[in-house]
């Protein structure tokens, strides 16, 4: 059983180790070096790489990209806001409004009834549901009008990017259902916990980190299952799969729904640790911006991707903070020396050098990253010592 | 990289000795003894013997870098100009700046580390109303002040935040009024970029047009924003022949928007168009001959002819530049840290609570503002002239009237909502 536990979801021995030092360092080192300002901050780094680790399983072994994952994100977080922004709006705390106890952007908008679906937001319960299952749904519904019609690459791309444009203008311009452009904003307790106090955002730090750690076990899982080595033989050669009797898109429909409920899972703790939402954060920049945080940190590795997003993150505050006219600059010098130098990303690194150094190879994790056939093929040179095959990857 | 030229640096760094000079020699006769630290900062704020910390928090990337690099500079040179004329309580101010990025949740996280990292004692900043509802609860739960230098749709109140420009009833209802009575004006379109600020201001101007000038609103249209395709608007406008196009169109799509009018042959001999939407800043994008002859209702133009302007316009471009312009928002943003200092020199301290406290009692006023004197009012906003000045072709404009009198603000207007 523990055995089970061990390969299956931490992904060997070696995952053990390499999960094991996440841990440390988000739950142990992070919580003990920073102040609880820079600790609010990496907790909000912390949920986007939940749409990071997400795209590891869809882009990275299913070979899908979507750049959509934002309108996920935003889904998810509009679903928390909602719930939030409901209690923050009590009749006692909206008393000079036109009418009493709706959100206050509402009022503004003339409204003077809550809109139908935003009702069951008034249940906790409801609302914990709504963020796994309409992400789900709304993926279900794209993946097969999408891959029954065996619409893919880049394709499905820029849909996905479409997807995230029309998604924007539609809150945008629906402002006295949605908030507008403002987004959801004063969101202050959850049944009756203030989210603002500095308890609070410790224990949601706490929560969120959890949530994040289990969220990597269970892509594991999902990826040394049959289904994770299926999902790679599609990527090298759908058609050989197709043939041999499987219905693909049935797999790239799960994969795009997995994906899309654990960055919903991200934007309900965003809006929690945030305390706000706003369409600025489901647009076509985010949606991109989360693929750059998997790209960063190495597409195949759900470890990575996580360094790769706290990386760029601190790079992108601890830039703006000291050269507040120049920091853009910084953030695209790094992109490109990346692509450029390690296109593997920083498990890519990893991989190259630091696990190769002998006389820590005992102690340390070697990162999985099975590479596909094209990848192998136009990396060669980097790719001597990570050119396990994709049975070895998914650790049959 | 315009900071760091030599002759500046020089310059700055003569003015900052001769600063400091006169800081050193007030601060060990009168004001440090007069102010001692532990009495005038009794919530922790970053203040010291002789310096007291502020954040200018203003997107200096993305897109709204072009509108709010202004209001950053002109916070930059009122806290230069109060530094040289001795500081505030003896103290010489020392600045953070922050960059929003253009990004509501950056503007979210860069307020929280000014005030909670940095403890600044005011933060002058934001520019869109978005960026400020991003703020606004950080301000409320920690404590701070901020000074917001936009006009904007009203509706909001909030203890922490002074409101620097105009609240939507001050510039729309002398605007409305003056180009009823003067273009004998009674059928209006009403036409603005899709976010709270337009939609607020049409409704508020619908209600007046309709109901208080007995005039008819011919049509009420709604662009995304950043969206550059007027051409069905544009129809709609000639079908509909409104005697006055009001406009409140923002951004990138304010230049394709009088492009596109100037284009179908819409202009000033044919059409009058009043704009809550058009500062200098905008006209350096739109280009003074696509708005030859149309109207802007502001509180501020940079033409107006009185001496506390000609010093501030010569000022700001020694400062930045003779090629720079002053929209309104600029000089709302300039009045920023001179109403600041007008409430802790009042309060005789820097606490938060005792700067609401006495800017509350309408007493807080200037002199010196460039717009001419202001008040401010116990709703936390500026009592101010409003006036209308007609676009030139070099992109300055000429005032056509100013209110006679300061107009009441009124964020929460009976029968308006």
């Amino acid at each position: 059983m523990m055995n089970f536990f061990i390969e299956r979801f931490l992904g060997g021995k070696q995952g053990a180790v390499a999960i094991a030092l996440l841990a440390l360092l988000i739950l142990v080192i992070f919580p003990l070096a920073l102040d609880l300002f820079r600790l609010n901050l990496v907790g909000k780094y912390l949920t986007f790489a939940f749409a990071a680790v997400g795209l590891v399983l869809l882009w990275g072994y299913g070979g899908i990209l979507s750049l959509g994952q934002g309108v996920f994100f935003g889904l998810g977080g509009y679903a928390m806001a909602m719930f939030l922004k409901l209690e923050a709006s009590d009749p006692q705390s909206t008393a000079i409004q036109t009418t009493p106890g709706i959100p206050d952007f509402m009022d503004w908008n003339r409204l003077y009834e809550l809109p139908w679906f935003w009702v069951p937001f008034e249940s906790f319960a409801f609302t914990l549901l709504a963020i796994l299952v309409l992400p789900a749904l709304f993926a279900y519904i794209i993946g097969v009008a999408m891959f029954k019609r065996r619409v893919g690459g880049v394709y499905f791309a820029i849909i996905t990017q479409v997807i995230a444009v029309i998604l924007t203008v539609l809150i945008v311009g629906q402002q006295g259902f949605t908030g507008g452009i403002n987004g959801i904003t004063d969101l202050r307790t959850l049944n009756g916990w203030d989210i603002r106090t500095d308890s609070a955002k410790y224990i949601l730090y706490f929560i969120n980190a959890l949530l994040l750690l289990a969220v990597i076990m269970i892509s594991r899982f999902v990826l040394t299952s049959k289904l994770g080595r299926l999902l790679l033989a599609m990527k090298d050669k759908e058609d050989r799969v197709r043939f041999s009797g499987y219905d693909v898109s049935n797999f790239k429909i799960f994969i795009f729904c997995l994906s899309a409920v654990i960055s919903a899972i991200g934007g309900a703790m965003f809006t929690l640790q945030v305390g706000f939402m706003s369409p600025s954060l489901l647009g076509v920049v985010p949606s991109i911006e989360m693929v750059i945080f998997a790209a960063v940190g190495g597409r195949m590795s759900l470890i990575g991707v996580v360094y790769g997003t706290l990386l760029i993150n601190f790079g992108k505050t601890g830039f703006s903070e000291t050269f507040p006219e120049l920091w853009l600059f910084f953030m695209g010098g790094l992109f490109i020396a990346v692509v450029m130098f390690f296109p593997n990303g920083l498990a890519g690194i990893y991989n190259k050098y630091v696990s190769k150094l002998a006389f820590l190879q005992r102690y340390l994790p070697a990162i999985k990253l099975p590479k596909s056939k094209a990848d192998t093929q136009s990396n060669a040179s980097s790719s001597a010592s990570t050119s396990d095959n994709a049975a070895e990857g998914a650790k049959s | 990289m315009k900071y760091f030229s030599r002759r500046k640096f020089l310059g700055k760094t003569s003015n900052l000795i001769g600063a400091m000079l006169a800081a050193g020699l007030m601060s060990t006769s009168v004001m440090a003894t007069e102010f001692p630290t532990a009495e005038v900062n009794t919530t922790g704020l970053a203040v010291t013997d002789d310096t007291v910390t502020v954040g200018i928090l203003h997107s200096l990337t993305g897109t709204m870098a072009i509108s709010e690099t202004g209001a950053m500079e002109a916070a930059r040179l009122a806290i230069k100009q109060i530094n040289e004329s001795g500081g505030i309580l003896g103290r010489q101010i020392e600045v953070i700046l922050e960059d929003g990025a253009s990004d509501w949740p950056t503007f979210a996280e860069k307020a929280r580390k000014l005030l909670i990292s940095d403890k600044a004692a005011a933060v002058f900043g934001c520019w869109t109303s978005a960026s400020r509802k991003a703020v606004l609860p950080v301000f409320e739960q920690h404590n701070g002040i901020l000074y917001y230098p936009t006009f904007y749709e009203g509706l909001e109140q909030s203890k922490n935040v002074i409101y620097t420009g105009q609240e939507a009833t001050q510039q729309i209802l002398a605007g409305l009024d003056w180009v009823a009575e003067e273009k004998d004006a009674k059928t209006f379109f009403l036409i603005g970029s899709d976010y709270i600020w337009p939609r607020t201001s049409m409704k508020i101007a619908r209600i007046h047009i309709e109901q208080v000038l007995g005039g008819r609103v011919v049509g009420e249209e709604y662009v995304p924003l950043g969206d550059v395709q007027f051409g069905s608007i544009i129809n709609r406008l000639r079908l509909r022949k409104p005697d006055v196009i009001f406009a409140a169109v923002v951004g990138g799509s304010n230049v394709a928007w009088f492009r596109q009018l100037n284009a179908a042959g819409i202009n000033a001999d044919n059409q009058t168009l009043l704009t809550l939407s058009v500062t200098e800043d905008e006209v350096l994008g739109i280009g003074g001959e696509n708005l030859e002859g149309f109207y802007s209702v502001m509180k501020y133009f940079q033409s107006l002819d009185n001496p506390n302007n000609k010093a501030f316009v010569e000022a700001f471009k020694a400062e930045y530049g003779q090629d720079s312009v002053i929209g309104d928002v600029t000089q709302a943003a300039y009045l920023g840290p001179w109403l600041w200092k007008a409430a802790v020199e009042k309060a005789g301290s820097f606490d938060i609570d005792k700067i609401v406290e006495v800017s509350r009692t309408g007493e807080i006023e200037l002199d010196t503002a460039p717009e001419g004197y202001v008040r401010l009012h116990p709703n936390h906003h500026l009592w101010s002239h409003t006036r209308i000045g007609k676009w030139n072709r070099d992109g300055q404009a000429t005032v056509v009237y100013e209110s006679p009198e300061l107009i009441e603000p009124n964020p929460f207007p009976e029968g308006y909502q």
